[in-house]
């Protein structure tokens, strides 16, 4: 019996928690987003997520296998929370095999590329998205129109198109939709980021069971208020109220799911309120006077980058110091 | 519980205090909270290190075939930092030989076989309550010293060192330990509860010790009945405060502790008296007590053998160099399918080889846990999700300090102040990639230590 002991130093215990578990989370954090994409953009939204799941899965898969030759890691959930991501980035349009050029962007690219999880420098669902984006701009920015009166639409690449709220804003802000409309998703748009509420409720679910803290969603989203703010304030008539660059594009989807990926972002929560506002500020300024309507993804890159240098700077507030 | 004493309780809740960067909250599975301290029988033989203390091992003063009785000192203090050793039993000394003790290292240490219970004639072994002490500070702190008193919560300081301060130090009150915030254990509660009055006592001399008009003791929350007994109690000790403490592990480290009680964090490198207070464990209070009232050496220490299929989980008190095998066999044996033995609490205690080795000052637990939380799952790679660095008490960044580590980039870990580690544990237990963080952090802070060292020479 006594030759049978376990011997190890200290602590004995251990909390429990697991990467696969803080990767199931965030994936039933962005159930009430999949759930309302199901509803407005249908059959589209469904084929979109699945063929971008099995692809980021089974990249994933033979890489490890036959490039790397190591053991397979795609039980740990992070290859699926990096085909719902890419998908949620997509229009519910979108043909299959530029999902799966996506796909092999964001895994092969973006993060086996690096060494695989907890080794890449950039978000791999944003790496695939911005591969897509400057590779096939017609087809990424054409976005399927919302149809109030119709649930579950049977539509894929047949669905009838339309701008997004950005495009309206950067054509000069005519015919924008209400506030509700924008609350509950009623608008053109990537098939996860259009409805603000369901995000929010996963951000509730997320800090709710500890797997993210407020610092980078907050950061982002006041930077992004305040100076959008300043701008229409200074002149109503070009610049338009904050509250649509909230809840347009893919801000909060940005803030909440993308920006907060554990990899890519500052460790001390200083850290992570200076990586919030470069990603607040960058968004706007992409999106006031750049070319692109839309800066998230390209914001969230460049601080991804930034990353590094931030947490050689910035570090937690050590005991007895100052 | 009176009425009135709910009523202090609930007002005290609003105002529970705690440290203030990390924490974690391990279950607390206290088994063997309220249960009654338990003598357990004599050995037939007590295995009594030389080196029970951190410092200088004590030199011995018996030979092969002296006869001692308890209470008897075998050795002598072997430098400013150390402790004397006393017999816990009377009998025949056996051997001066080397031991295994709970670190797993061979020590120096007396073997006596035990015959009756002999006690020396200057040790008072009534339960009179005492309160009154005449003696001046220097007087105090010399019989503290004489009785080998070392700090009982584990990690087992010469207690007369800590009421000397270091010149350009002034204490300026005593904060007391009875947080036990460690699992499992409740050695410290069960005194709490059953010497309380001895311990206020033990308490007041300290102050008088180290000259302070105020003490301060703090106990989680989860220990009520002993914060409401002592509460009650204190209130007749002129300067003693009882501070109900939110529950957060590990509380009971001493910069945390002072943190949480006053505010004050203990710079890098700095020693704690520098914040002003003297902190000493509720169990030390207890046998400064018994030092400087009964002339009783610290022979022996209440000790919680615990665990989830323990059939008789007890807090004992134990003579000092009793095996760790009478603990658990008194304890209804060793349970079927037990991967680990751990002499202290699961978060800091140290994994035995087997379980012949001795009881020390310092030995407040014995927990015996399953196979299956015995086993570490495999490590995977860090994907820097930042939770050890919300763990970690010291402020620290847990797996930058183990990278540096691997990297062997000294300068790196040292700029990093992996030398300011308190070794608790939080980072390990909070990662969810299983990875061995203390390990390595422990590793390279001896590294960075002994650089620091050698560049002073």
């Amino acid at each position: 019996m006594e030759n049978n002991l376990y011997v190890s130093p200290s602590p004995h215990i251990h909390g429990g928690d697991s990467i696969s578990k803080n990767m199931y989370g965030v994936l039933i954090a962005l159930i009430p987003a999949f759930l309302v994409s199901l509803y407005f953009f249908g059959l589209g939204a469904l084929i979109v997520t699945c063929v971008s799941v099995v692809s980021c899965v089974a990249f994933e898969y033979l890489i490890t296998k036959y490039l790397l030759k190591r053991e397979a890691t795609i039980s740990d959930g992070s290859a699926i929370l990096t085909g719902v991501l890419l998908a949620f980035n997509l229009p519910s349009n979108l043909p299959f095999w530029i999902i799966i050029i996506g796909a092999l962007a964001a895994i092969g690219i973006g993060k086996m590329s690096f060494g695989g999880l907890g080794r890449n420098i950039f978000n791999p669902a944003l790496v695939g998205r911005v591969f897509l984006l400057i590779s096939f701009p017609a087809q990424m920015t054409t976005w399927p129109v919302v149809d109030a009166l119709q649930a579950f639409p049977m539509t894929y690449t047949d669905a009838n198109t339309g701008a997004t709220v950005l495009h309206l804003i950067k054509q000069g802000g005519q015919h924008l939709p209400d506030y509700t409309s924008l609350l509950i998703g009623m608008k053109g748009g990537s098939l996860g980021e259009v409805c603000a509420l369901a995000l929010l409720l996963g951000f509730i679910y997320l800090l709710w069971k500890k797997i993210i803290s407020w610092h980078i969603p907050v950061a982002i989203i006041g930077t992004v208020f305040i100076f959008t703010g300043i701008m229409y304030l200074v002149n109503p008539v070009t610049y338009v109220n904050p509250v649509y660059h909230i809840l347009s594009g893919g801000l909060l989807l940005g803030a909440i799911f993308m920006a907060t990926d554990y990899v890519t972002s500052p460790m001390s929560h200083a850290g992570m309120i200076v990586y919030g506002v470069g990603i607040g500020l960058l968004t706007s300024l992409i999106r006031l006077f750049g070319s692109y309507p839309e800066g998230m993804s390209f914001a969230i890159l460049i601080m991804n980058a930034l990353t590094p240098l931030i947490d050689t700077y910035i570090k937690s507030k050590h005991f007895g110091g100052k | 519980m009176t009425i009135e004493n709910n009523r202090q309780l609930s007002k005290n809740t609003i105002m529970l205090k705690t440290f203030r960067i990390g924490g974690i909250h391990p279950p607390e599975n206290k088994l063997t909270a309220g249960k009654k301290i338990v003598d357990l029988a004599l050995p037939k033989q007590v295995i009594i290190p030389l080196g029970q203390h951190i410092g200088a091992p004590a030199q011995p003063i018996v030979n092969k075939g002296d006869t001692v009785k308890v209470g008897t000192l075998i050795a002598k203090a072997g430098g400013f930092v150390s402790a004397n050793i006393h017999s816990s039993v009377s009998g025949k000394v056996n051997k001066i030989d080397v031991a295994i003790d709970a670190s797993g290292y061979r020590k120096p240490a007396v073997f006596i076989d035990v015959i009756g219970d002999d006690w020396e004639d200057t040790i008072d072994r009534s339960d009179t309550l005492v309160k009154e002490c005449n003696l001046s500070s220097k007087e105090i702190i010399d019989k503290i010293a004489a009785a080998g008193v070392v700090g009982m919560g584990g990690a087992q300081f010469p207690t007369q060192v800590k009421l000397l301060p270091p010149p350009g130090n002034k204490a300026e009150l005593v904060i007391i330990n009875g947080v036990e915030c460690e699992p499992y254990l409740t050695a410290d509660h069960s005194l709490m509860l059953e010497k309380s009055e001895e311990i206020l006592v033990g308490v007041t001399i300290l102050m008088k010790a180290v000259n302070v008009k105020k003490a301060v003791i703090g106990i989680e929350n989860n220990k009520k009945d002993a914060i409401a007994k002592l509460t009650k109690l204190a209130a007749s000790y002129p300067g003693i405060e009882i501070q109900p403490l939110q529950m957060k592990y590990p509380q009971g480290g001493e910069k945390q502790l002072i943190d949480a009680i006053i505010r004050r964090q203990v710079k890098s490198g700095a020693l704690p008296i520098s914040t002003g207070a003297v902190v000493q464990n509720v169990g030390t209070c207890f046998a400064i007590y018994e030092a400087v009232i009964k002339n009783k050496p610290l022979i022996e220490r209440v000790v919680t053998v615990t665990g989830k299929a323990v059939k008789n989980a007890s807090n004992f008190r134990v003579r000092i160099g009793t095996q760790i095998s009478e603990l658990i066999e008194a304890a209804g044996g060793v349970p079927e399918n037990t991967g680990k033995i751990i002499s202290g609490g699961p978060m800091m205690g140290k994994a035995l080889v087997n379980t012949e080795v001795p009881i020390t000052k310092g030995g407040s637990g014995v927990l015996l846990i399953n196979k299956n939380e015995s086993k570490r799952q495999p490590m995977h790679e860090c994907i820097r999700c930042a939770k050890c660095v919300n763990a970690c008490p010291m402020g620290l960044n847990p797996t930058l300090l183990m990278n540096a580590t691997e990297f062997g980039n000294w300068e790196l870990a040292e700029k990093n102040f992996i030398t300011d580690c308190i070794e608790c544990g939080s980072c390990s237990y909070t990662c969810p990639a299983y990875r061995p963080l203390l390990d390595n952090i422990r590793y390279g802070k001896a590294k960075v230590s002994a650089i620091i060292r050698a560049r002073k020479k």
